[in-house]
């Protein structure tokens, strides 16, 4: 690590650790900004990295989201009760409850959607290209409908999560759940940086292309495959789970396993800041969820025809995305050694 | 669960017949996505937005007082240029590209469409009656509208008609010729820019019919579009690029499977069951061939 880089990553720490008391108005949206890039690093795992294009990240999200709800409810109350209440507070959590069931909460909703994405990796990583992509666009939405039909997770009604203890402050929700999320940044940061300075990165850079050929030179693509997707749902089910206590209500099909917004927003997050790069993602969440906080308003209802709109843009003219974008303008910076004669005869052929 | 549709036989055919009919529809919108498909390999995920929007302009000649029946041919007419407007903006950009490009691409149109539809038309799941009153069958028990036995044999006629004009037209050799080989056709004087744009077109042109269909025989809703594109995409894939007889029949066994899962799980898993049912077949496939691949081994 050279002092730049140490110099850029004490000053995002110290931004980041500021930013609720600089801009105490904008805790929520500043903790849904780390989640996003949480969701969009991690899709960049196996979309970027290993070219499995998948919509279905969602199916590990809402189940994290359902799963650290439900335990940090079954924990102390009738968890068919609870739902059956609705918004009605008969039970309230004490402070000790709380966290004590978002802890654990936490830990099953990252595990089980691991476990989840182990078990069923194996046939379904099996598919190669747009059939993968359908395939986990499929599994998204059947597991939204799904959930939709269960009655002790709320059924069609919905799930309120527990509401935060009154603990003294009326800042105190938003900056535990702003510092939570942070952290679980910078977990997923740290995870993803290892990642991709070891082999394994550049086993799932051989897989993407070109599967047959990394298979034949004796990798077993499949091990590491479901490694990567596992590593994806792992994170994944961690952000849910943040994200639920963040919005308080859990609906099936409109904020768990909303294929339609949060699917394609991670995807699309990748995409615009660059696929397969550590800083491309980041650097797409937050222009994104900048443009969204900023112009959603001024659409008023027209969000949905905007992001249309913007995902048909960035998809046709915007495919590299922002690191894509620079590293063709500034190839120097990113390590690669340009003959200046070699690059001129290039512009001149184009 | 509910297993009354075992112990009653009556259920049982009802719901196949129902199957059925529905299935036929299926295979209409299904052949239009396997046409794209092979012609222009490009997997259009606003496949069932075009549905329910062909569906929307018949449902608005109801309202205007004019029989939905004619929306079969108001509503292609129009779809068809909607399709070619659609590619002329968006898809004549993806086609060499990527797929997945592609797939985000129509899925970003999709968005679009779902809803502006919702603008335009509201979020009422609404339907264009058609009275064409009943049948009944096996003393009554049975009962069958005649809307969808009209929509059934409307979608047996245009299928037939499309095959036809596929193998003795010009645009449809055309069409045929890049299918197999877009290079080869190029340089034997086939225009592929216009052939790929016609190609979207009909396939638009075809789901408009199948949405005039659906909109007189069930309902429509400005969200109830990617069923469809997932039902036509399985489809397509259980049956295979170019087999038409395969797509209809897999239509048919999809609709059946569709009416049973309805009875046995209820009305609300219906559409997740399709949705599983996806993913079943897609693993199956990728059993099926990763043992052809070992043995080739």
């Amino acid at each position: 690590m050279n002092k730049n880089n140490l110099l850029l990553y004490s000053g995002i720490l110290i931004f980041g650790i500021a930013a609720p008391f600089l801009f105490p108005a904008f805790k929520v949206q500043l903790s849904i900004l780390c989640v996003l890039i949480v969701l969009a690093t991690t899709w960049n795992i196996q979309g970027g990295e290993m070219g499995y294009n998948s919509f279905g990240n969602i199916l590990f999200y809402g189940l994290g989201m359902y799963l650290c709800a439900s335990v940090q409810v079954g924990m102390f109350f009738p968890l068919a009760e609870w739902t059956e209440s609705g918004g009605e507070k008969t039970f309230v959590h004490t402070p000790a409850q709380f966290f004590q069931g978002m802890a654990v909460g936490l830990i099953v909703a990252a595990v089980v959607p691991t476990i989840v994405a182990g078990l069923i990796g194996y046939s379904i990583l099996g598919l190669r290209g747009h059939y993968f992509a359908i395939c986990t666009l499929g599994l998204g939405v059947a597991a939204g409908e799904i959930s939709g039909g269960i009655e002790i997770i709320g059924a069609g009604q919905g799930f309120t999560t527990p509401p935060f203890p009154d603990v003294g402050s009326l800042e105190s929700r938003g900056e535990f759940f702003y510092f939570l999320s942070f952290f679980v940044l910078i977990l997923t940061f740290i995870a993803v940086r290892g990642i991709y300075t070891t082999r394994f990165k550049l086993i799932l850079n051989a897989i993407r292309d070109n599967e047959d050929k990394a298979e034949a030179m004796g990798i077993q693509t499949m091990k590491y495959k479901i490694v990567g997707w596992m590593i994806s749902a792992f994170f994944c089910g961690l952000a849910g789970g943040i994200m639920g206590g963040l919005v308080g209500y859990i609906d099936s099909t409109d904020v768990a396993f909303d294929g339609r917004e949060m699917g394609v927003f991670m995807v699309l997050m990748a995409i615009l800041g660059g696929k397969g790069t550590l800083w491309g993602p980041i650097i797409g969440a937050t222009v994104f969820h900048i443009f969204k906080e900023g112009f959603w308003t001024f659409f008023l209802g027209w969000q949905y025809v905007a992001l249309g709109v913007l995902i048909v843009v960035i998809v046709i003219y915007f495919p590299e995305g922002i690191m894509g974008w620079l590293r063709e303008k500034y190839p120097e910076r990113f390590g690669e050694v340009v003959d200046e004669k070699d690059r001129k005869a290039q512009v001149e052929l184009k | 669960m509910d297993f009354m549709v075992f112990q009653y036989p009556m259920i049982s055919v009802q719901a196949c017949l129902d199957g059925i009919l529905l299935g036929i529809l299926f295979a209409l919108i299904a052949y239009g996505m396997a046409l794209q498909w092979g012609v222009m390999n490009i997997i259009n995920i606003a496949q069932g937005d075009l549905v329910i929007l062909g569906g929307y302009i018949a449902y608005f000649m109801y309202l205007y007082g004019i029989h939905p029946a004619w929306g079969v041919i108001v509503s292609p007419i129009i779809m068809f240029f909607v399709g070619i407007a659609i590619y002329k903006l968006v898809i004549n950009k993806v086609v060499d590209r990527d797929l997945f490009i592609s797939i985000l691409a129509t899925f970003g149109i999709s968005i679009l469409f779902m809803q502006l539809m919702n603008f335009a038309f509201g979020a009422d799941v609404v339907l264009a009656n058609s009275d064409y009153g009943t049948t009944m069958l096996f003393n009554n028990n049975v009962v069958l509208p005649n809307s969808k036995i009209f929509s059934a044999f409307i979608s047996i006629l245009f299928a037939i008609c499309l095959v036809i004009y596929m193998k003795k037209s010009k645009l449809g050799r055309a069409i045929r010729a890049t299918a197999q080989n877009a290079r080869a056709a190029k340089i034997l004087g086939v225009d592929t820019e216009k052939v790929y744009a016609a190609t979207f077109g009909i396939n638009a042109a075809l789901c408009g019919v199948a949405g005039a269909l659906i909109s007189i025989t069930f309902t429509i809703h400005p969200y109830m579009g990617l069923p469809y594109t997932i039902r036509s995409f399985m489809i397509v894939i259980i049956a295979g690029l170019g087999n038409l007889p395969g797509v209809a029949m897999s239509g048919m066994g999809l609709g059946v499977f569709e009416e049973f899962a309805d009875y046995i799980l209820g009305t609300e898993f219906r559409i997740g069951s399709v949705f599983l049912l996806l993913v079943l077949i897609l693993v199956y496939r990728r059993f099926k061939l990763s043992r052809k691949r070992e043995y080739l081994k």
